[in-house]
């Protein structure tokens, strides 16, 4: 098991330019678990992540490791302790997979220092723990998404690091293998105890991953905590603006969240039927003005089940 | 996936064999680089309209007295073949610190503006202003430093370099060109080979007072970039990549970026711009490295070779003598549009 870290964020503003992203955020990223956070586009989950891991300066606050502001730490010592996979990482012409993976050793290299046994040690874990030690000689260019994906991960293992920050993870995977990656954070995390945190689209990904949920609706911290407390119709309303409910998840017992959406939902099919063979009348016959409602049930409904703001 | 994380010994020897293979061909790869800049090297110096034997060649080398020899060989081809070697290896590492830097092979300085600002001042300084030696080096490396600081800053978009980058380089490069046509018409006697050193780069007429400031800076430098090594492999993963892994980014992209126009400049300013020497050496070199190991000592040793072969078939090949810089714009133009069509196919990303 590895050292437990306290990762914190101190009324942390972020911005760029004119725009502020993220205004005046506290936060405590509960250590040797699996933090996700969570919220619509644009809300600034990656902006957060990005500055934590010191890519974006804050504007004011700060975010502190074990008590120190990343901001100030020595960039070398930070990448020893606390690891990033970004969103777009770029993988050089026809560079191979345990040449890439090996470039993870860098904050534990000095200048001119050969390579070590320690290093090998940590590249060959990597590549095993993301079963990519059989691509080990193939070139970067020649995998499959899946493939790749797993290889940037082992890039961020080999870098041995208590704290693995990441980036949309599952972003471009299909289903199967965003459960591949997602388990492998776990095996990760439950047998070195390493603490994650990872922004995530799917919330049903990340309630179901996460020990701990953070949701951001526009820049501030709507709720965090447990999925079970976190994943409310409430806490969807707010943060996505989308109707739902929540059910168990016969598999994990964990909270899933199902979106009502305009079609779909039996409640207000029999309602919405009504509705539409009124307007479907109306437009037969335009003389029977009397038959156009003045304000469409639908609409009234709509205002009713609260799905107002979908379109 | 149910892995186990931690990897078995025979796993972690597999991870170092196939590291050793990989270093062991890297210096293979480099060894034979060498030893065939210095046959060149040596074969420059042995031909000419006078031949003369190696034993000759390198006793003068030596600092002996070699009747003929020692002014053939000691006064016009040492200089001439020791800057050869020089500006290949300054060029060759500029170029390839660059596309490594920015993440693309069009990104090489001579491509972008930067050997021809270097040569513009140079040329500013050389004709118009009559200065000479070092103060035209500084002129380089100020002009140098102005283009790819002008460049940056025009490109520089959410930190993005990319096609902006290389497009507005290219114009810069263009309108650099015109500023040395002007310095040229303005020159008091026209001389041709004056315009050829400037325009493409020229090793003709070599003396040591142009050599040493190249050789010097070069010795000094040099070593800088090549412990910069790591840093820019981790920022050819991108910035944020490299940002993790405990790189600072500006920091070394500034260093590196300083060094590299330092070492161009100097170089520049002794025979010109020898057109697309930085360009091709990274290229070539990843060729011949393939995926085993650092391109920058590679990049350097073929922009040397590079040289040294044009300027011998620039001297020797043909009816009439051509400037070196002649032969290796021969050789870069048809790749130059190679990549150009390639980036079109791919999607224009460049």
């Amino acid at each position: 098991m590895t050292l437990d870290h306290a990762l914190t964020a101190d009324a942390l503003t972020l911005g760029y330019g004119e725009r502020t992203v993220i205004d005046g955020l506290d936060l405590v990223v509960p250590p040797g678990r699996i933090t996700a956070i969570v919220g619509a586009n644009a809300c600034g989950k990656s902006t957060l992540l990005r500055s934590m891991s010191r890519l974006l300066a804050p504007r004011s606050g700060q975010v502190l490791l074990d008590g120190k502001a990343v901001h100030r730490m020595p960039a070398k010592e930070l990448a020893r302790t606390l690891g990033l996979l970004p969103q777009s990482p770029i993988a050089p012409e026809g560079i191979t997979v345990s040449d890439l993976v090996g470039r993870g050793r860098h904050p534990h290299q000095k200048l001119l220092a050969r390579w070590s046994r320690e290093d090998d040690e940590a590249v060959a874990e990597a590549l095993a723990a993301t079963q990519t030690a059989e691509l080990a000689d193939r070139s970067v260019d020649e995998l499959s998404g899946g493939q790749r994906q797993r290889v940037w991960i082992a890039l961020a293992l080999a870098q041995r690091t208590d704290v693995l920050l990441l980036d949309e993870p599952t972003t471009f995977l299909d289903v199967s293998h965003q459960i591949d990656v997602l388990d492998l954070l776990t095996t990760l995390n439950h047998t070195r105890g390493t603490t994650i945190v990872m922004v995530l689209h799917d919330l049903n990904l990340a309630a179901r991953y996460a020990d701990h949920l953070i949701a951001l609706a526009a820049g501030r911290l709507h709720a965090a905590g447990p999925p079970e407390q976190v994943l409310t119709p409430q806490t969807v309303q707010a943060v996505f603006g989308l109707s739902s409910e929540i059910i168990t998840d016969p598999v994990s017992g964990k909270p899933l969240m199902v979106p009502r959406g305009r079609h779909h939902d039996l409640a207000r099919q029999d309602l919405a039927r009504q509705d539409l063979a009124r307007q479907d009348l109306a437009r037969e016959d335009p003389v029977r003005e009397d038959l156009v409602p003045e304000e469409p049930a639908r609409e009234a409904m709509e205002r009713e089940v609260g799905v107002g703001r979908l379109s | 996936m149910t892995a186990g994380l931690v990897a078995a010994p025979s796993a972690v020897d597999d991870v170092a064999r196939g590291r050793v293979r990989r270093a062991v061909r890297w210096r293979a790869v480099v060894t034979v680089l060498a030893v065939l800049v210095v046959l060149t090297y040596v074969l420059t110096l042995m031909v000419g309209r006078t031949f003369y034997p190696p034993g000759d060649v390198v006793r003068v080398v030596l600092g002996q007295d070699v009747p003929g020899a020692s002014f053939t060989v000691g006064r016009l081809r040492l200089p001439r073949a020791t800057l050869a070697v020089v500006a290949g290896l300054s060029f060759g590492l500029a170029g390839v610190t660059f596309q490594t830097m920015l993440r693309n092979p069009l990104a090489s300085p001579d491509v972008i503006g930067i050997s021809t600002g270097a040569s513009a001042a140079a040329a500013v300084a050389i004709v118009l202003l009559g200065l000479g030696g070092t103060a035209v080096s500084v002129f380089a490396i100020v002009a140098g430093l102005v283009v790819a600081v002008l460049i940056y800053l025009l490109a520089y978009k959410d930190g993005g370099a990319g096609t902006r980058f290389i497009l507005i380089g290219i114009g810069m490069a263009a309108m650099l060109h015109s500023v040395i046509a002007y310095v040229l018409s303005r020159a008091s006697q026209w001389d041709y080979q004056e315009a050829l050193r400037w325009l493409s780069g020229s090793l003709n007429g070599v003396t040591w007072d142009r050599t040493v400031p190249a050789l010097v800076v070069l010795v000094v430098l040099g070593p800088v970039l090549l412990t910069q090594t790591r840093a820019l492999e981790a920022i050819q993963l991108g910035d944020d990549t490299a940002s993790a892994l405990g790189v600072r980014v500006e920091r070394t992209r500034l260093l590196a970026m300083v060094a590299a126009v330092g070492v161009l400049a100097f170089a520049t300013a002794a025979c010109g711009p020898i057109a697309f020497v930085a360009f091709l050496a990274g290229p070539i070199a990843a060729r011949v490295v393939g995926p085993n190991g650092s391109l920058l000592l590679p990049a350097a040793l073929v922009g040397a070779l590079l040289v040294l072969v044009a300027d011998l078939c620039g001297q020797f090949a043909f009816g009439t003598r051509f400037p070196v810089g002649v032969v290796t714009g021969v050789l870069g133009a048809p790749y130059l549009i190679y990549l150009i069509v390639r980036s079109n196919r791919v999607g224009g990303s460049l």
